[in-house]
């Protein structure tokens, strides 16, 4: 950390430091660019994955807390750039270092209006066109009357907004066609059976071959992040049941644990045996649905069935110990809610005995299909460097070849202490992302092997204060979820309910990348992609 | 009289004070004999025949799929012919939040149904807002949207309870009269004066 | 083997002890319509039902169950409900090639009907061309499809429609090949000539390799022809929504819905008549004791499960195999099928020249 500080410091003497968990650096918006370029490009440095972008509003300034990793080194940096300028807030895009940075800088300007110069699609991303106000500024006016229920079709635009700064400085709009005039263009979404959901892909199609598309979301976008804001820490946990519903556990567990983290919570070993357990189970039930969902998409429906036969026997073991099927909220601050039900063990003995032979008998069924063969190989190929620069994390980021699990980069809970491979493919197809999600499965099997006997005794939740205040300060966590790398971003005023509370989902970089990955291919492609990518709408929109 | 669907016990119901009020103020002018033998026969296909819209936004939708899977089966009751073209399905299961960008389009896939069609409000969110009532994005209940039938709490409701919803509904529909009276159509064409959209005739 | 001609002819005979002839011949075309339609929507309604039980079966549900005594009434619920089904009419739309486009589709698979082979003298007309008349009659479904697509004003229909032409336009070309096989081995066009021609054995055994050949390219064309997984593009539901009739309500997508099944049912009865004897029992050559038992078993009885069994297996294809992409299928049959089915020709011709068959 000393080395990259250094380093940084003498190509930007301007730069100041902070100190935090991580080393974040403060740069003046004019030189961000340049830093930002650097900080990608130098060799030493080299960080080339763009983890987020957190939008801030720390009510005198306006800005962003920009969240790097290096995967050559395994590092992570934070810089922070901030305007004082609330009225016409603009800082510089570096949409052209990401391919990903495009989408978040929308995503800021959506939440905070701040607009990105240099950014060649400055439009809203989850709002529509018509939305007032700015929704996570600290002074949005949320009178439903301001913005009531729409009654009207939803008002469209063909064209985006790109800002440039003139030569004097001032800055200037000028707007660019999205499709070329004669497109023709297929609306898919939000009300379709392939979707997953309610995303929309307005679709430019040259007889059955895709020629572009425009992502459209925000059509379940819930402004939980937002929410959260207004309520304490116990009760924002929640809401991490409803983004990826799959996800349920590792998200809890990525909240409490930014949480206990910054609170200083020690929790028991018990608790943390629990908790991974509970991942390793909702990881195979997610993987099990994908596989059920992805081979419906392709039209084999009976898969579907089959698939969700094993997810229904892992909704049992959660039922019997969680009390719900999907919703559990069962990890709270300091544990977990509840002690594991009596026959927990026993339980989990026979689904993993089940595993294996379901596990061959998919593989036996779909896979050898010479039909999925031509649907799925070679189909939206993404390369390793798209994968980095997209921010495409978890199965669908190890099928292109880059090693991103959370668990082996930076370990947290138990994860160092247990035996399991992290599955990496090169292929970084369609297949190899479907077969990339069949192997974890044996994996979370491994691990649960592994700890099913061996879940030591103690408390399940250890004694926390009735009222959670957290110290000022921010904190910045990963966990790996189902679909990837579930980030936690949390600045505390140290009041009792979150001053800012940033999630990082897998599913957004997902459903941006489908765009580049369907260019040329067919509208059948499209399906296969989108299903391979197995992004979850709520969880892109929050 | 009993009002059952499914060879389900009518004591098993739970509001049967409602589906009664409701025979008995279709009732009330009586009907002509043919008409309303007519109409049982009538009813008696439709009250069997309530397919499905293909349409979640979130979690409640998981439960929909698991409600299809083979432990729930939906498929018995013959609710498994689920159309994703709003022209062919009877009912709506609003199974998710739904949100102010995502209200038109509900609205519109409503204006969509061919009639005779109905609205299940499933999940909390559906019918109330829920857990996200602070929000400043979700519209809190659909009913503001679109006239809904039968409400189905939960978050998300069990596929048992979705069963039971949809049963509600298929009992609802069995009590209508096609022919003898227009009862919901007035009260629907009611809702639609009050909540007016702009382009909702094509 | 017990002939329906008799009866036929008893109704012809009654008839004209006390009408004119031109009187009686017009009160059976009625009647045969009227039977026509009757056993037309049975015979759809119970392939709904079958298709859910059976789907039900591989998926290991229960299937259609609570309606009727195991669900058997489910099929009929829906068809009440689909005839009161409000029907939309669009604006901006044609609306006259609109409503004309399912009847186009249930008009081409009615027509194909009345040329089946139904059971020993059960057939409506047994012309010298039926099976040209088959095969001309059931391309008029395509023009219903096309139409369907083009005049609901949508792009998804269009999208549909489309594929739904490329495909069975170029499956019709395999299927005209694999009959004229056939044709070719039976030596006559007329439906009660091949039936007649396979007494002693079915032609799947008689034609041994050449017919098998065709039997399998049958199958895949016929598939792709009815617009079923693993072919089932024009309609394909994640990705177009409901393809062709995304815009089609109440009874004209029951129509669509109908002709869908009918057109299973007629594909597998071709099949039927083509390799696996129409309505003849199984015979073996020499067995003479089982063949005298098979000749019990109505006529109309082998013809049916025949047809069944068939079906069976084609929907055992729907719901085992992923959906094709456009690409793939084209090249599927132009690259394979097709070739095949000439070199398959050439095979069958030399098979009857050199009289190497059963």
């Amino acid at each position: 950390m000393a080395q990259t500080q250094e380093i940084i410091a003498g190509l930007f003497p301007n730069a100041s430091f902070e100190e935090s968990d991580i080393l974040t650096v403060v740069i003046d918006d004019a030189q961000w660019h340049d830093l930002a370029k650097t900080l990608r490009d130098n060799p030493e440095l080299s960080f080339d994955f763009l983890v987020t972008i957190v939008g801030m509003d720390w009510v005198e300034k306006l800005g962003c807390i920009y969240y790097l990793t290096s995967t050559k080194f395994n590092k992570r940096i934070a810089v922070k750039v901030a305007t004082t300028d609330r009225i016409n807030p603009a800082l510089t895009s570096i949409a052209d270092l990401w391919h990903i940075a495009g989408i978040y800088e929308r995503e800021v300007y959506d939440f905070f209006g701040i607009v990105f110069i240099g950014n060649p699609d400055m439009r809203r991303l989850f709002l529509s066109i018509d939305w007032k106000g700015f929704p996570l500024r600290k002074d949005y006016d949320a009178n439903p009357e301001v913005n009531p229920v729409p009654q009207d079709n939803e008002r469209q635009s063909d064209f985006t907004d790109v800002y440039t700064r003139s030569a004097d400085g001032k800055v200037e709009v000028h707007q660019e066609r999205v499709f070329e005039e004669n497109d023709f263009v297929v609306n898919i979404g939000p009300q379709h059976p392939a979707t997953h959901g309610v995303l929309r892909f307005r679709t430019a199609v040259d007889g059955e071959t895709i020629k572009k598309i425009d992502v459209y979301m925000g059509y379940i976008h819930r402004g939980v992040e937002k929410i959260c804001e207004s309520l304490t820490y116990p009760q924002t946990l929640h809401f991490m049941d409803r983004l990826d519903y799959f996800s349920a556990h590792p998200y809890h567990h990525g909240l409490c644990l930014t949480i206990e983290e910054a609170a200083g919570i020690e929790i028991s070993r018990r608790a943390q045996v629990i908790r991974v357990m509970m991942d390793e189970l909702s990881r195979i039930a997610s993987h099990c649905l994908f596989i059920g969902t992805f081979c419906m998409d392709l039209g084999a429906t009976t898969m579907l069935f089959y698939a969700l036969r094993v997810r229904e026997q892992i909704l049992d073991i959660m039922e019997k110990t969680c009390g719900a099927r999907m919703t559990f909220n069962y990890e709270c601050i300091g544990g977990v809610m509840q002690d594991l039900a009596p026959d927990f063990v026993s339980d989990v003995k026979a689904l993993l005995a089940v595993i294996p032979q379901n596990l061959k008998e998919y593989d036996k069924l779909f896979v050898g299909n010479v039909i999925t063969k031509n649907r799925m190989e070679g189909v939206g190929i993404l390369s390793r460097e798209n994968a980095i620069s997209w921010g495409v994390t978890g199965p669908s980021g190890r099928a292109s070849g880059w090693a991103c699990d959370v668990r082996k980069t930076n370990p947290y809970s138990i994860y160092s202490e247990l035996q399991f491979d992290e599955v990496v493919r090169t292929e970084g197809d369609s297949m190899a992302r479907f077969k990339v999600r069949m192997d974890e499965i044996a994996q979370s099997a491994r691990i649960l092997e592994q700890l099913v006997d061996n879940i030591p005794d103690g408390e399940y939740c250890v004694k926390v204060p009735k009222v959670i205040k957290l110290p000022v300060g921010h904190w910045f966590r990963t966990v790996e979820g189902c679909r990837g790398t579930f980030g936690v971003y949390l600045e505390s005023d140290g009041t009792t309910n979150p001053f800012r509370l940033k999630l990082v989902t897998p599913s957004l970089p997902a459903a941006a990348v489908v765009d580049t990955l369907t260019r040329g291919g067919k509208i059948a492609d499209l399906i296969t992609i989108g299903g391979s990518l197995d992004y979850i709408v709520p969880d892109i929109d929050r | 009289m009993e009002v059952t669907t499914k060879s389900m016990p009518y004591q098993a119901w739970k509001d049967n004070e409602y589906i009664e009020s409701l025979v008995k103020e279709l009732q009330d002018n009586g009907t002509n004999v043919i008409v309303g033998s007519l109409d049982k026969l009538i009813n008696w296909g439709r009250s069997n025949s309530i397919w499905p819209l293909t349409f979640a936004t979130s979690c409640c939708g998981i439960e929909f799929v698991s409600l299809g899977a083979a432990r729930y089966d939906m498929a018995r009751f013959g609710w498994e012919v689920a159309r994703s073209s709003p022209r062919q399905a009877d009912f709506i299961m609003v199974a998710g939040t739904i949100v102010h960008r995502m209200a038109p389009v509900l609205r519109r896939l409503y204006d969509q149904l061919a009639e005779p069609k109905y609205v299940i409000a499933c999940g909390a969110c559906a019918v109330s807002g829920g857990p996200f009532k602070k929000s400043y994005h979700v519209v809190m209940g659909v009913d503001k949207i679109i006239p809904v039938d039968v409400y189905l709490p939960g978050c998300p409701p069990r596929p048992e309870a979705m069963i039971y919803s949809i049963m509600q509904l298929s009992r609802k529909i069995k009590v209508e009269k096609f022919f003898g009276g227009v009862n919901r159509q007035e009260k629907q064409e009611e809702f639609l004066k009050n909540h007016p959209i702009e382009g909702a005739d094509d | 083997m017990f002939d329906f001609s008799q009866i036929t002819d008893w109704i012809h005979a009654t008839l004209l002890s006390f009408m004119p002839e031109w009187l009686a011949v017009t009160a059976e075309c009625v009647l045969i319509g009227v039977i026509l339609l009757l056993v037309y929507s049975l015979l759809a309604l119970f392939y709904i039902y079958f298709e859910r039980k059976v789907c039900a079966a591989f998926q290991c549900r229960l299937g259609p169950n609570r309606v009727g005594p195991m669900g058997l009434l489910q099929s009929f619920a829906d068809m009440f409900k689909m005839l009161i089904k409000e029907i939309i009419s669009l604006n901006n739309t044609d609306k006259f090639l609109f409503a004309l486009a399912p009847y186009l589709v249930i008009l081409a698979s009615m027509l194909a009907f009345a040329v089946l082979p139904w059971g020993n003298g059960l057939q409506v007309i047994d012309f010298n061309i039926g099976i040209f008349f088959l095969i001309a009659v059931s391309s008029i479904g395509v023009l219903g499809i096309l139409l369907a697509g083009w005049s609901s004003n949508n792009k998804f229909t269009l999208i549909g429609a489309l594929r739904s032409g490329a495909q069975m336009v170029s499956y019709e070309l395999s299927i005209g090949l694999s009959v004229l096989t056939m044709v070719c081995f039976a030596g006559t066009m007329s439906v009660g000539g091949i039936v007649d021609a396979q007494k002693d054995l079915w032609f799947i055994f008689s034609g041994h390799i050449p017919a098998i050949i065709a039997f399998i390219i049958y199958l895949i064309a016929g598939t792709a022809e009815t617009n079923r997984g693993p072919f089932d593009l024009p309609e394909a539901e994640s990705e177009l929504t409901a393809g062709y009739h995304t815009e089609y309500s109440g009874i004209h997508f029951g129509f669509f819905y109908l002709a869908e099944y009918l057109n299973l049912f007629i594909v597998s009865g071709v099949a039927t008549l083509l390799f696996f004897g129409g309505w003849m029992p199984l015979h073996i050559p020499g067995w003479e004791g089982f063949n005298h038992i098979m000749d019990y078993i109505p006529s109309v009885v082998w013809f049916i499960g025949k047809a069944i069994a068939l079906s069976f297996i084609i929907i055992w294809f729907k719901w085992t195999f992923p959906r094709l992409r456009i690409d793939q299928m084209l090249a599927l049959e132009w690259k394979y099928l097709l070739p095949i089915n000439l070199f398959n020709l050439v095979l069958m011709v030399l098979v009857i020249v050199y009289g190497i068959h059963f």
